[in-house]
């Protein structure tokens, strides 16, 4: 099915399950421990080893020999997997770095080796004596010194990534120049890692020249293909199994290196080998957010007018990596007719720099949302009005091209009157509450909706129960329900008449999870196999396929009536592929952030008092798992803003901070009550759902949001991420 | 983590006996340290000696009007008791402002006085590191240290202690009682316990080889309001970047001391004889001969605005 014209009138428009707040359908077994996560699932393979992967202790250079005897001859060794014993690999379309090093090594903590034994406990203790003699290379590890020498890059998400390197619209320099009121400023966002709470896990079986790997990823058919091109396998003799994902947030999107050490390490003992990565060695052996350093200049009329905008960027990645898209969204969310962006690529030797989620918007959106509030204080206006003024229909590149909806004010207007702005003391450091200096911030929240083509097939049997397999994943995000309720909505069956078999690369192919395109493709995808066997149910029960109805368990024509499990033994199997409506409309999701924070007047601690996000975001299929995503995302956003940075050693090029009580993330004493509404506009040009993405919304401009607060609340302005105490306290009135 | 035996003793001198016979023998209380640092083969013990059925797990009046605590008391009974909520409240707010419930349920008294720093360079066994194999270097010195020491450190190592209920102890004066392999016992005030690096960055406390902690005694109570004020970046289950712990008189004399920046919980009589001049005072003297790094250079007014937060508090309770 081709969505190629705006959607009409459908039967998901009935809104008799979507759109209905829904209880997740696996939470039960999520709650109950029955939900079978990767490195859990005992049953599927029997007689399973262990594999423990050795990391590389050297950030650049040579494997000069690694010295295994010690380690074959410990207690229940069965086999070592290495760069030499694993034969010619290929390199995975997704990947940057190879994911066995040796005999070079690109980065710190790289898997060099995996060693295989009866349990646990012998292969982590084997690998402990695989001996490396290493040749130290010299690499570069420090942004700000490698970015004055990096080339200019094309917007990889643009034009195939053959887009200009600088793009221009009218005459940025002229106008920033005599424009009578302008801001140029430098703002930093650091490297920042997923931290998901389940680690990389696999589960890896041959069969003759069959591999199937049971494992936690996010996108099935990307990674099944990188496996496959990995190992030199045809495709279609690979097989992924990950029906539950302890999270990923961009971390899983790709072919990793516990299913390729598990799959090598099966081959090579001759029996099934299951793979889990260590906390510790999580940052440095798989990807993470890449540090930017970015400029802003903006130029305004005394009304407030923008008339000349420019964001560029600069990051870095190893070689034959990209940058981060952190001017993305500067090229849509405000008016402006002379504009400029530009991003510039390093290669630095650090480990591989890659999507996390809202990749680009979310540290792009920390550094431009700054810049609008010290832009409207300059302008002596309030920051929700200056970005009303600014707000623009069209895309301010492509004036001809609309946007689908826009409801940015509206976000930001409704979010004023709800969260008391009025109240907000527009001088800094003039609220007092004990020992709290209290302020508010604001930021616009921005992500672009984005679909893409995905598969269903679904099916009814003798009970009526609906059953729809697609490789669409759970990230935890609540797709089980969400694809539960468009089956039930378009059978017109109960939820509970509905089971969902998601995550096996056996099933029709997905959008997978990433980029906030999950929600609205996948239940797009599940909506044309729906349709597809209305259909055949209408054919096989003697209906005109026009003018049927399906509700309570029943297909409905006229005066006849038949019931659902009539058409028993039938299933469908459809795509939906979408035409150009993606490019006649910008489709875009927006917020409204509000932050109430609270600066400890003594020592500087930034502690959250209260939070909002007012959504637009298409039609909010389930507001119950809606609201998780957003307030996850919030809460996300407040790690970025105030705690979360891996810190590179510049000497040895590495991640200090690599584990859970170094690399500090959110927890429950840190966030207070987050309020979350949504708009709930359909937009019928995304999808028949009229959804857009809502995932990575949440955490777009709530740092900003943070750190405008702590501005409003002290005066001082920190535009260095994250922002932790020492950034102010030198600045901070005395208190004693 | 090494392959290791495992033992239960029954007394305390017999635990003392059997690590002190056994070079590769450590001590197991709670476990939450040291499994962890098993697992990452920081701590490679070929034996365990485990100490849960010593009967050190009670808190006792003394005949001075002080506690006695049970070196194997857990973190939470121990905050949770009424005599030290009432009494010495400094302790209980220590303790609960550190760790997770589930971590306190678990840990120890002495397993507490005992933990290991968190110096990421510690915890990374690719990196040279004196306390973890003496004579390798430091590679926190010049690396990332935002979180070390800036006093009392030394140029084999920055590290910090790490631990909430010791400075609190510290303030209180507290004493820890220990058994010797031959079954002698002895008194060690905590200000003596934890010792500066210098040279020998892995010997950590005052303890001899097989030296077992079997309790910590606390003096009769000094009155006074009990704060600890701990500064983090997170609002729960952090180490703290500075911590106070104080009591604070009606005559506005004080005890402080500090966590967060030093081999051992920071304090000083000369400094606390300051009081009456204010926070500045009292923390210029206390941090007389600092070397922060440059990363870690912020603590220095972090400790005076966190002794002037304290004094605050006092004033107004």
């Amino acid at each position: 099915m081709k969505f190629d014209t705006p959607a009409g009138t459908n039967p998901i428009d009935q809104g008799k399950v979507v759109g209905r707040p829904t209880p997740r359908i696996d939470g039960p077994l999520k709650t109950s421990g029955r939900a079978p996560y990767a490195y859990e699932r005992h049953d599927v393979a029997e007689n399973a080893a262990y594999g423990v992967i050795v990391h590389a202790g050297i950030a650049k250079g040579r494997l000069n020999a690694l010295h295994l005897d010690e380690a074959k001859a410990a207690p229940g060794v069965v086999t070592i997997v290495t760069a030499d014993t694993a034969g010619k690999l290929g390199k995975g379309n997704m990947n940057t770095a190879k994911l066995l090093g040796g005999p070079e090594i690109d980065h710190y903590h790289q898997a060099i080796a995996l060693v295989v034994a009866e349990t646990f406990e012998q292969a982590r203790a084997a690998a402990n004596l695989v001996r490396a003699d290493y040749a130290r290379g010299q690499g570069k590890y420090d942004l700000e010194a490698a970015l004055p020498g990096a080339p200019p890059v094309p917007d990889p998400n643009a034009n195939d990534g053959k887009g200009p390197k600088i793009d221009k619209v009218g005459d940025f320099e002229r106008f920033f120049a005599s424009a009578p009121v302008k801001l140029d400023q430098k703002y930093t966002t650091p490297d920042q890692s997923h931290a998901m709470m389940e680690p990389f896990a696999t589960i890896a079986a041959w069969k003759g020249d069959e591999l199937t790997v049971w494992t936690s990823n996010q996108m099935i058919n990307w990674t099944k293909g990188d496996l496959a091109k990995t190992l030199g396998l045809p495709k279609e003799k690979v097989r992924l199994d990950s029906p539950y994902v302890g999270g990923g947030f961009g971390g899983k999107l790709f072919l990793r290196a516990d299913a390729v050490m598990a799959a090598l390490g099966a081959r090579q003992a001759g029996r099934p080998v299951k793979v889990t990565i260590a906390r510790p060695m999580m940052a440095n052996n798989a990807t993470h957010r890449p540090a930017t350093i970015q400029r802003i200049r903006i130029g305004c009329d005394k009304d407030g007018t923008i008339t000349a905008i420019a964001h560029e960027s600069g990051s870095g990645d190893l070689p034959g990596g990209g940058p981060e898209t952190a001017v993305s969204q500067t090229k849509l969310l405000y008016a402006g007719a002379h504009r400029m962006t530009a991003m510039k690529l390093a290669v630095l030797d650090l480990p591989e720099g890659n999507a996390m989620r809202a990749p680009g918007e979310a540290p792009g959106l920390m550094a431009l949302e700054i810049a609008m509030d010290e832009m409207a204080e300059k302008l002596g206006m309030d920051p929700v009005q200056f970005r009303i003024k600014n707000d623009t229909m069209v895309d301010p590149e492509k004036p001809e091209r609309k946007f689908s909806q826009r409801h940015l004010v509206q976000c930001l207007n409704d979010g004023a009157q709800r969260f008391g702005w009025s109240r907000r003391n527009a001088k800094p450091a003039q609220v007092r509450d004990g020992r709290w200096l209290v302020g508010m911030g604001v930021a616009s929240g921005f992500r672009n909706n984005m679909n893409q083509k995905s598969a269903a097939r679904v099916g009814i049997d003798k009970q009526g129960m609906v059953t729809v397999a697609t490789d669409m994943t759970d990230i935890g995000t609540g797709t089980y329900t969400i694809v539960a309720q468009t089956a039930a909505e378009m059978m017109g069956v109960p939820i509970d008449s509905v089971n969902v078999l998601l995550g096996d690369s056996s099933f029709p192919v997905s959008a997978g999870s990433g980029g906030q395109w999950g929600g609205n493709s996948s239940t797009a995808g599940v909506y044309a196999a729906c349709m597809k066997l209305r259909e055949a149910v209408a054919q096989k029960l003697g209906f005109n396929a026009t003018d049927v109805t399906f509700a309570n368990g029943k297909v409905t024509s006229g005066n006849r009536s038949a019931d659902l499990k009539d058409a028993a033994g039938l299933s469908a199997e459809e795509t939906m592929e979408y035409g150009d409506l993606a490019k006649q409309y910008q489709q875009s999701t927006f917020a409204g952030h509000f932050v109430e924070v609270g600066v400890d007047a003594y020592t500087g601690e930034i502690r959250i008092r209260r939070m909002l996000a007012v959504c637009d975001a298409g039609r909010i299929i389930n507001p119950t798992s809606a609201r998780s995503q957003v307030i996850g995302a919030m809460t996300m956003g407040v790690g970025a803003a105030l705690m979360e940075e891996l810190a590179v050693d510049k000497r040895f090029g590495f991640f200090v901070n690599h584990d859970l009580a170094t690399y500090e993330v959110p927890v429950h004493a840190d966030i207070p009550h987050q309020e979350v509404v949504f708009l709930d506009y359909p937009d019928d040009t995304t999808s028949p759902m009229k959804a857009k993405g809502v995932g990575e919304l949440g955490l777009c401009g709530v740092g900003a949001a943070i750190a405008n607060a702590i501005y409003n609340a002290t005066g001082v302005r920190v535009r260095d991420y994250p922002i932790t105490l020492e950034k102010h306290l030198a600045k901070l009135p005395m208190v004693a | 983590m090494k392959a290791f035996t495992y033992e239960r003793a029954k007394t305390p001198a017999e635990a003392a006996a059997a690590v002190a016979n056994n070079p590769g023998a450590k001590f197991l209380a709670g476990g939450t340290n040291l499994l962890d640092l098993m697992k990452l083969e920081i701590e490679t013990p070929s034996h365990l000696v485990d100490v849960q059925d010593l009967k050190l797990d009670r808190i006792e009046e003394t005949s001075d009007g002080g506690l006695r605590i049970g070196a194997f008391v857990s973190n939470t009974d121990l905050a949770a008791h009424d005599r030290v909520r009432r009494d010495y409240g400094a302790l209980t707010r220590a303790i609960v402002a550190g760790a997770s419930g589930q971590l306190r349920n678990k840990a120890s008294t002495a397993g507490n006085l005992l933990q290991r720093t968190r110096c990421p360079y510690f915890y990374d066994t690719n990196q040279p590191c004196n306390k973890r194999k003496p004579g390798s270097g430091c590679a926190a010195i010049g690396g990332y240290s935002r979180q070390l020491g800036i006093i009392g450190t030394s140029d084999a190592c920055i590290a910090t202690f790490p631990g909430d209920m010791a400075v609190a102890m510290r303030v209180l004066d507290a004493t820890v009682e220990t058994v010797k392999p031959d079954g002698q016992t002895r008194r060690i005030p905590i200000a003596d316990f934890h010792r500066l690096w210098g040279n020998t960055p892995h010997v950590e406390t005052a303890l001899e080889r097989g030296e077992l902690i079997t309790a910590v005694t606390l003096p009769k109570p000094i009155g006074g309001t009990h704060i600890y004020r701990k500064v983090r970046d997170r609002a729960s289950y952090a180490y703290a970047l500075v911590s106070v712990a104080a009591v604070i008189q009606p005559d506005g004399s004080a005890r402080f001391a500090v966590g967060g920046i030093a081999p051992k919980p920071w304090r000083m009589a000369e400094a606390e004889a300051l009081a009456p001049k204010g926070a500045k005072a009292v923390a210029t003297r206390l941090l007389a001969g600092a070397r922060p790094t440059s990363d870690n250079a912020f603590k220095v007014p972090l400790v005076e605005r966190t002794i002037a937060a304290v004094m605050a508090e006092g004033a107004k309770a």
